[in-house]
This record gives structure tokens, C-alpha cells and sequence, in this order.
């Protein structure tokens, strides 16, 4: 078991033949990933990575029987990808582009209520199941199958994450890079819950950021729901000043509910292991496991 | 991105938003030839002088080492003379721009909207933002104008309305309407009210704004309802589609490294601290900062060089760090994922040899692909850069380095 993606994904992905669309269909495909095919419109017909290019995404679902999309477009067409990708049947769509317009995210996760599919992103890093499926952009060398689910807002904290959870020798199930702009569709108490209710995983690293009150919220749900699995936490930007936006665009401190501190609290109130430096998630996580 | 109260206010005049009227000036001159003008329209020998920055609590702000206020009433053209003189080329600090100040290089000459009449002048208070939470805009209104609008919100937060807007329909009239009446307003008023709210949100929409903070919203003696100050942030991720909006961007008001970083395409925010960084991905960055902290220094900036650590914009990081007096040592951490660490390493000593002799200690974090290879390239430059690997070996020595000066 794990979440999201598996070895069964029938995976497309949209912006196929662009340089970002091309390598990391590449890197997914040597990881094991069953990519199907890919859109790009007007390209349909063509071959590409030996796979069939579609005009839409439609006839990619029809042809293929794709589950799963990843898209790399650029963001002024990106909303409109997405929405494409729902409109097909695809179930699991994740959207690595970065730099969409707000408003447009917003027209987005609107159109996508009420449809049996689930958005991760904007500007993630994608999902990643050890050793059986890649959606995304994440290294997969520093992976090691095992029992730690990952959610996180950032990319490269989340393989630093992952890297020191392998090397004190804790495999993972699945990591699910959530994205830092304003409006996502995943958010971190929804991928949480999905980790909470995989069998296979058996604790928790979720990484945050300051702005907004995501955090909060899915610790609230974790103490709510139980504690059922120890979850490790961190949240980056305790030293970030208010009002400035650091590098993602949700990263901006608007009051005292969002800052670093506030939410680290709420945390620790909630029964989640705080770590305030990012060097301790791999040795927190051996000693929640009383290991 | 931020502009001035005097360009949000010509983005609403556009979409038929009632402002209070004003001329932008950048000399005393230009402010007295303005203030006239606004007289002889206004009949009356009252005119307002705001200084223009990027920054809030102007009224109450003053000009560094005098007592002028950076917003204030002047009741003749020799009133305007002496304001503008007293603000223009010096620096105004507010609660929101820190002891340093900001540098006022224009000022807004506008009309005096407390004009008496019939009825009393109302102060009201209106914003639009994005609810990230509920992923639609809002709309924020309160009868508490001219306040702090987070006070408002810790003391009576009843008295602030809340109206959601779906974005698959957009604002409709009745939310308008109900957001007239909770603002206790009737007869003339309350219709200017309606169509005020309508005009502003188209206003917000089309211009792909992230915030609009209208404070007061005044009502006038006369029953008018104008934007009286316009705080307007617009979302850079949209800019493209709106060339005409990119043009207001003020250079001027930001950091000068953040803007040589910007041209280089570095993501960089300058802040107070002694220890430089220099890291790939946003999340990263931030929690190199917290690390620095954690070992007893203060973070210098935030710089996260994207997802090509090259030894181009290495330098370009290592010149914009340098560059900071305050820099007392440089932490570089790379996360090979996709780039490759010993590539990073090469450009990390191609770039310490293009820049010369640097004179203080930097400190290699390299992890990730080919971390191993990458540690030897440093460590065999025969610069003075420490090498780690372990995210924990770069913490331990920060430091080492800080407890050694």
C-alpha cells in the first residue's frame, strides 16, 4: 500500500514535449514510473520517449487509460491544464508549475469542486512512492522503501528530509510535495489524513512554512483524530521578518497566527514532535519511534 | 507587488471608484502649482500633503530629526510650500518602515474631503483580499475607519463584515447591498455605497490585485462615499498579462541588492543578520536561516538560487552577499536532486576565483547527487572554504566560525 501513486499509475504527462516536460518524463521513466503518453496540443500523432503524443487530454484518458497526470506547462496555461486534466476523468493530478496566477488557481480549485479527483500543487515538487512510482521531480536515489509518509510544502527540504530518514535507516512510503503558493489543492491536514489512513505507513514527517494556517489545522485534525501514528514536525521561516514573501509565494508572515513560532506551538500542543532545527527530523523520528 | 497610494487611486478612478482628487508632485514647486489647481477646483483654500512611500501609518509617521508628519493639513499655498519642502528628499519613519525610514521623493497634493455640509463626515474602512483558507476573495468592512484595522479585529471583532465571493459568479448585487446596509448606511449614501463596492471589486478582479485596503473610506458631508487612501498590492505572478500595471513598480522603494538580485534572477530578501547564505529552494533557505540562528549567528538574507546552482549564479549570489557590510561569514547549502553537487562545487570555486580574494569564511554544505565528489573539489581548492556534508556538520561549523571571531 502507500497513497496517490503506485506501480499500477498509468501516468500522462501534459507539456510532454517542452524541455521541463521531456527530462523529468525521462528521470520518471527510468525510476520505474508507467508513463503512458503525454499531451501537447497540436503534436498529437507524434511519437516521443517511444510514447504517443495527444492533442488532449481526453484522447490521451480514452487511448491509454490514464489515471494520473503531471503537469509542466507554463503557468499562464496551467489553470487551464488542470482543469483539462478533471475534465478528462484523470483522478490524481499533480501540477509542478510554478508562478500561476493566484486568480487563476482560485477559477481552478473552484471548477474542480465537486469532482472525484485530487490536485497536488501548484509548485511542488510531486509525489513520490519509494521504489515504485515517481510523479514528479524529486531525486529518486536518496528513496528507500519503508514505512514513513512525508508531506511537505517545499522540494528540496523535503529530500532533506527523506535523505536523513534514510540514513538512519527509515524507509519511506510516500512523499507528497504539497506546494507553497496561496491556493493548493492538497492541503497539508488532507494529506496528512491520507497517510493516517494508509496501512502501510506508520508515522508521519509533515514539513510546513510560515504563512497561512495549514499547519494548524492538520494538527488540530492529528490530535483530534487520535494520535494514531507519531508525526514529526518542522516548520521553516522562524526567522523570517513579517511582510516579506520568501521565495514561495505563500511564505509571508500577515499576523501572529502564522509566523514560525504560532505554529510550532500549536504543534507541540497537539502532540506533534517539534524539531526547531531541520538537522533532527532523521534522529526525532528513531526516538518517536522509540527506537 | 506594491505601489503608491496615488497610482492605486488612478487604478480605481479608471473603474469608476470615487477618490478623493489629487496631483502628484515631486518638487515644492510642482506642490504649490498643484495645490493651486485643487483649490480653485475645490473652492477652498484647504489641501492634504501625503508624503508617497511604500508604507503604512503616514499620518502619524514624522520626518526624521523634525516634527513634520508625513500626511498633513495645509490651509494655504505657503502651508503646502513648508510641508512639501519639509518632506520631499527626507526621511519619513512609521511604525511599518522601521527606525531606518524611507526616503519620500513625491508627495500627493489632494483635496480636502472633511469639507462641512449636511450631514457629519463618516470614516469607514473597506479591503479585498485573497481567504487562502477558503480559496475565494473576501471582502472586509467595518464602520471603525481611520483605525488599525488588526486592532479593530482584536478588540470588537463584530464590527468587522466579512462578505465571501464565489468565483464561479463573482460579486453579486445583494452582497453589495448587504454590506451597505452593515455599514448603517441609507438614502444617497447607501446607493453610493452599492455602486463603491461594485466598481472597487471590478477594479481588484481585473487588475489581478492580491490586496486592495481602502482606510477611510469616507463619507462625505455631502453623501458621497470616496476611496480616501488606496493601499493596492497586485500579484506578480500576473504581471505579464498586465504590462500597464508592471510599469508602476518603484525601484526606488525597494533594497537596492534586492534589486540587482531580481535582475539576476535570484530570489533575494535582505535582512539584518552577520551570516550570508546562499541555498537552492525557497524551503531550504528558510531553514538555513533558522539553522544560522540556531548556532548563533543572525541571518544576513534569504537568497534561494532556483534549481540551477551554476558557478554564474553562484557568483552572482557571492557578489550581492559581499556586498553587505554587516556579512561576517557565508553559509552555502545545496541539495543536489536533479543538479549534480560536484557541478555546484565547481562553480562555487569558479566563482570564489573570478571574484578575487574573499576575505571572510565560507562554509559548504553539499548533499544530494555526487555529494562525496563535491566535497573534494573544496576541499582540494586550496580556498579557505570549509567543507560538510550532514546538514548537522554545517551547523557545527557556523559555529565554530562565529565563536572563533
Amino acid at each position: 500500500m502507500s497513497v496517490l501513486v503506485n506501480k499500477d499509475s498509468k501516468v500522462i504527462v501534459q507539456g510532454f514535449t517542452g524541455s521541463e516536460g521531456s527530462f523529468h518524463a525521462q528521470q520518471m521513466i527510468e525510476y520505474g514510473t508507467n508513463v503512458v503518453g503525454g499531451v501537447t496540443p497540436g503534436k498529437g500523432g507524434q511519437t516521443h520517449l517511444d510514447r504517443p503524443v495527444f492533442n488532449t487530454v481526453k484522447d490521451a484518458v480514452d487511448t491509454t487509460g490514464a489515471d494520473v497526470s503531471i503537469i509542466f506547462v507554463p503557468p499562464a496555461f496551467a489553470a487551464d491544464a488542470i482543469m483539462e486534466a478533471a475534465d478528462a476523468g484523470i483522478k490524481v493530478i499533480i501540477c509542478i508549475t510554478e508562478g500561476i496566477p493566484t486568480a487563476d488557481m482560485v477559477t481552478a480549485k473552484s471548477y474542480l469542486q465537486g469532482k472525484d479527483v485530487r490536485l497536488i500543487g501548484p509548485n511542488c515538487p510531486g509525489v513520490m512512492t519509494a521504489e515504485e512510482c515517481k510523479v514528479g521531480i524529486m531525486p529518486g536515489f536518496i528513496f528507500k522503501k519503508g514505512t514513513i509518509g512525508i508531506v511537505s510544502k517545499s522540494g528540496t527540504l523535503t529530500y532533506e528530509a527523506v535523505d536523513q530518514l534514510s540514513k538512519v535507516g527509515l524507509g519511506q512510503t510516500t512523499a507528497i510535495g504539497i506546494g507553497g503558493d496561496p491556493i493548493i489543492g492538497t492541503t497539508t491536514r488532507e494529506a496528512v489524513e491520507l497517510l493516517m489512513n494508509d496501512p502501510e505507513t506508520e508515522a508521519i514527517v509533515m514539513i510546513g512554512e510560515i504563512g497561512g494556517g495549514m499547519e494548524a489545522e492538520a494538527a488540530r485534525w492529528i490530535k483530534a483524530d487520535g494520535n494514531r501514528k507519531p508525526v514529526v514536525g518542522f516548520i521553516a521561516g522562524q526567522t523570517a521578518p513579517k511582510g516579506r514573501r520568501m521565495g514561495h509565494a505563500g511564505a509571508i508572515v500577515g499576523g501572529a497566527d502564522d509566523t514560525a513560532a504560532a505554529k510550532m506551538k500549536i504543534m507541540s500542543e497537539c502532540g506533534i514532535f517539534v524539531v526547531d532545527s531541520p538537522a533532527l527530523i532523521g534522529e526525532t523520528m528513531l526516538k518517536a519511534l522509540g527506537k | 507587488m506594491n505601489i503608491h497610494e496615488y497610482q492605486g487611486k488612478e487604478i480605481l478612478k479608471r473603474y469608476g471608484v470615487r477618490i478623493q482628487e489629487g496631483i502628484v508632485a515631486e518638487s515644492p514647486e510642482k506642490a504649490v502649482e498643484a495645490a493651486k489647481q485643487i483649490m480653485a477646483q475645490t473652492n477652498s483654500k484647504f489641501v492634504v500633503v501625503k508624503s508617497q512611500i511604500h508604507a503604512g501609518g503616514r499620518g502619524k509617521g514624522k520626518v526624521q530629526g523634525s516634527e513634520q508628519r508625513g500626511v498633513a493639513l495645509a490651509k494655504s499655498v505657503e502651508d503646502v510650500r513648508t510641508i512639501a519642502t519639509n518632506l520631499i528628499g527626507n526621511v519619513l519613519v512609521t511604525h511599518q518602515t522601521g527606525p531606518e525610514g524611507k526616503k519620500v521623493s513625491k508627495v500627493l497634493v489632494a483635496q480636502d474631503v472633511f469639507y462641512p455640509g449636511d450631514s457629519e463626515p463618516k470614516e469607514l474602512y473597506m479591503s479585498i483580499l485573497l481567504d487562502r483558507a477558503n480559496a475565494c476573495n473576501v471582502i472586509m468592512a467595518s464602520t471603525e475607519g481611520g483605525m488599525d484595522i488588526e486592532e479593530v479585529a482584536e478588540h470588537s471583532p463584530e464590527k468587522i463584515i466579512k462578505e465571501w465571493i464565489n468565483p464561479a459568479v463573482g460579486l453579486q448585487p445583494f452582497q453589495a447591498r448587504k454590506i451597505a446596509f452593515a455599514l448603517g448606511l441609507t438614502g444617497e449614501a447607501f446607493k453610493e455605497m452599492v455602486k463603491f463596492v461594485t466598481s472597487l471589486y471590478k477594479a481588484y478582479v481585473d487588475s489581478d490585485a492580491s490586496m486592495f485596503e481602502i482606510n477611510p473610506v469616507l463619507k462625505t458631508s455631502d453623501n458621497k462615499i470616496l476611496a480616501v487612501d488606496a493601499k493596492v498590492n497586485l500579484d506578480d505572478n500576473a504581471l505579464y498579462r498586465h504590462p500597464d500595471l508592471a510599469n508602476l513598480r518603484d525601484i526606488t522603494e525597494e533594497d537596492p541588492l534586492e534589486v540587482e538580485a531580481s535582475a539576476n534572477d535570484l530570489n533575494y530578501v535582505k535582512l539584518d543578520g552577520n551570516v550570508g547564505c546562499m541555498v537552492n529552494g525557497a524551503g531550504l533557505a528558510m531553514a538555513t536561516m533558522d539553522i544560522i540562528k540556531l548556532s548563533g549567528g543572525e541571518p544576513a538574507n534569504f537568497l534561494d538560487v532556483g534549481g540551477g546552482a551554476n558557478a554564474k549564479t553562484v557568483e552572482a549570489g557571492f557578489r550581492i552577499i559581499l556586498k553587505d557590510p554587516n556579512v561576517k561569514a557565508i553559509l552555502i547549502n545545496i541539495f543536489g536532486g536533479i543538479v549534480r553537487c560536484d557541478r555546484v562545487a565547481t562553480g562555487v570555486v569558479e566563482a570564489y576565483k573570478a571574484i578575487g580574494d574573499i576575505p571572510i569564511p565560507i562554509i559548504v554544505r553539499l548533499q544530494g547527487t555526487n555529494a562525496e565528489e563535491g566535497a573534494r573539489i573544496i576541499d582540494e581548492s586550496g580556498l579557505k572554504v570549509y567543507s560538510a556534508v550532514q546538514l548537522k556538520e554545517a551547523a557545527e561549523k557556523v559555529k565554530q566560525v562565529l565563536s572563533a571571531m
